[in-house]
């Protein structure tokens, strides 16, 4: 009898969340596919979707996943020598040192991003350094190279997080055993550490990727008004012209990208991005 | 050698990820108003961020909805946690599949699929509907805190309260809630951060008139930014900086907050 109750208990617990989320985030979304979907009449249409075949909005597009593609690379690069660094610390100091690098999160991500324009300006900090080196100056403002920058910047912590604590997983019995049967160094990390490390890698590339190829703050701060990125294109079109179908249609397209990298990671990840 | 490679190379990055801060610090102390140039100290901007209306309701704003959210988030999260803990493998992974939506799809499309929900049902862009959408992010954060902690507990224990005679809602509280209370804590505080760092979903929820620091902080960018906001953000990072020092003295719990961000 109880475990009977106890099953009804349960399942009614689930209710307020079950409602909360058909509320909030299913039905939400089913509204995107149906902008996405008609015109300003309601009837359905493709029209919307293909809009990213013109010539501004492809150039976004590959745009954005030019400079995506590239900044998670980069954090990559990055973020694996710092998470082995710190995986090798012992574990008061690596703890201290991981809390250093996730601190700056903490401060506004706009006021951050807005602090590189003052570093990065014509007659910004950073040129008055070189400038007093006597080294050739540094013209990166409203380009592309900028908005690298500012993603790098904002999302790295995002990619040493899941390395490091898939390294710190790693059984230092396996890395000696490979040692003890006479693997080198690179041959250890090329067959145990990186492999091992593999669902860290994808999950980091995920969350660093995402969030870039979709940012419209970064290339607003950094790029300048000139340079559209895709995140760009479809905040306009919500806010500015309030063309909704448009704008849904064009989310539609990224929503494909996402897709695509978030499969690709599930397909490695055991147990959901956030484990 | 290796090891002062290393501290080089971690050095690097430290000067990466706080240089901009460095500089809004600077900044806050700057007597002139443009980013461009050292106009000698001052603490003026400290004073006029008290006397600044704008910014000291943006302030309260960010603040009544990050607590309020991440109050009402803890809540309904830790609920759904013990209800998705209990139920059949097939319903836990459908639950779960729903959960992780908002955390992986993109800030910006989940911005505009709440634009579009609350243009639909015809709600007045403003406090509420920023609320909703910010509780609505908030939830996966609490329940992938919480669920880890519910599957630590032991089963038999709750059983075993129920036999000597507790209520099923006694037994839970004085059995399972305090094994995962570190946990419903971290989804709480995780909440509050990221209902206090939000720009891309507020922006998209809320409506004229309405601000929190961060959309302040956009609008200001394009009009030119107050120094009174460098001085604010100075002031945030070191009250964040405070309370982990505060939280650090305790090495346990330090170790256990780093854990679950």
């Amino acid at each position: 009898m109880r475990r009977l109750s106890e099953l009804k208990n349960k399942r009614f617990l689930a209710t307020p969340y079950f409602i909360w989320s058909a509320a909030f985030i299913i039905i939400p979304l089913c509204m995107v596919f149906y902008y996405g979907l008609t015109d300003k009449s309601n009837s359905f249409t493709l029209e919307n979707i293909m809009s990213i075949g013109s010539i501004e909005n492809f150039k976004a597009l590959i745009l954005s996943l030019a400079l995506s593609l590239v900044s998670t690379l980069i954090c990559l690069l990055l973020a694996y020598p710092l998470a082995m660094i710190l995986n090798n610390l012992n574990v008061n100091q690596s703890s201290f040192m991981v809390l250093i690098f996730i601190l700056p999160m903490w401060m506004n991500f706009l006021l951050r991003t807005l602090a590189w324009q003052t570093l990065l300006e014509k007659t910004g900090v950073i040129n008055s350094l070189l400038n007093l080196l006597h080294l050739p100056t540094l013209n990166i403002i409203n380009t592309p190279y900028a908005i690298i920058l500012g993603m790098v910047y904002n999302f790295l912590p995002f990619m040493i997080l899941p390395i490091y604590n898939v390294l710190i997983k790693i059984d230092k019995n396996v890395i000696n055993a490979a040692r003890d049967l006479g693997a080198n160094g690179f041959q250890t990390f090329g067959k145990i550490i990186f492999p091992l490390s593999l669902p860290g890698v994808l999950s980091g590339i995920t969350m660093v990727f995402v969030p870039a190829l979709t940012t419209f703050v970064i290339s607003d701060l950094l790029g300048g008004s000139k340079i559209l990125l895709i995140g760009n294109v479809i905040e306009q079109e919500f806010k500015q012209s309030s063309n909704w179908h448009a704008g849904s249609g064009l989310s539609l397209v990224l929503m494909i990208f996402i897709i695509i990298s978030m499969l690709i990671t599930e397909k490695y990840d055991d147990g959901g991005i956030m484990s | 050698m290796k090891i002062k490679l290393q501290k080089i190379y971690i050095g690097l990055i430290f000067i990466l990820l706080y240089a901009p801060i460095v500089t809004l610090v600077v900044l806050s102390f700057n007597k002139s108003k443009t980013r461009a140039k050292w106009g000698g100290f001052t603490l003026n901007w400290y004073i006029e961020l008290f006397q600044n209306d704008q910014i000291m309701s943006a302030l309260s704003t960010t603040l009544i909805i990050a607590l309020l959210s991440a109050t009402i988030a803890t809540l309904i999260g830790t609920i759904a946690s013990i209800a998705i803990n209990g139920m059949k493998r097939k319903w836990r992974t459908f639950y779960l599949g729903i959960t992780n939506i908002p955390m992986l799809n993109a800030d910006i499309v989940t911005g505009i699929s709440f634009m579009l929900l609350f243009i639909a049902i015809g709600a007045t862009f403003g406090f509420t509907t920023v609320l909703f959408a910010h509780i609505t992010f908030n939830i996966p954060y609490v329940i992938l805190s919480v669920m880890p902690k519910l599957k630590q507990t032991n089963r038999s224990t709750f059983e075993a309260a129920l036999d000597l005679g507790a209520s099923p809602v006694y037994a839970f509280f004085k059995v399972i809630f305090p094994d995962i209370l570190p946990g419903v804590m971290s989804g709480f505080l995780l909440s509050f951060t990221m209902s206090l760092d939000d720009f891309i979903i507020t922006h998209f929820t809320k409506g004229p008139g309405f601000d929190t620091l961060s959309t302040k902080i956009y609008t200001e960018v394009k009009k030119g930014i107050k120094p009174e906001m460098y001085a604010l953000s100075t002031l945030l990072f070191l009250s964040v900086l405070l309370l982990l020092f505060l939280v650090n003295r305790s090495p346990r719990k330090a170790s256990m907050s780093l854990k679950e961000i």
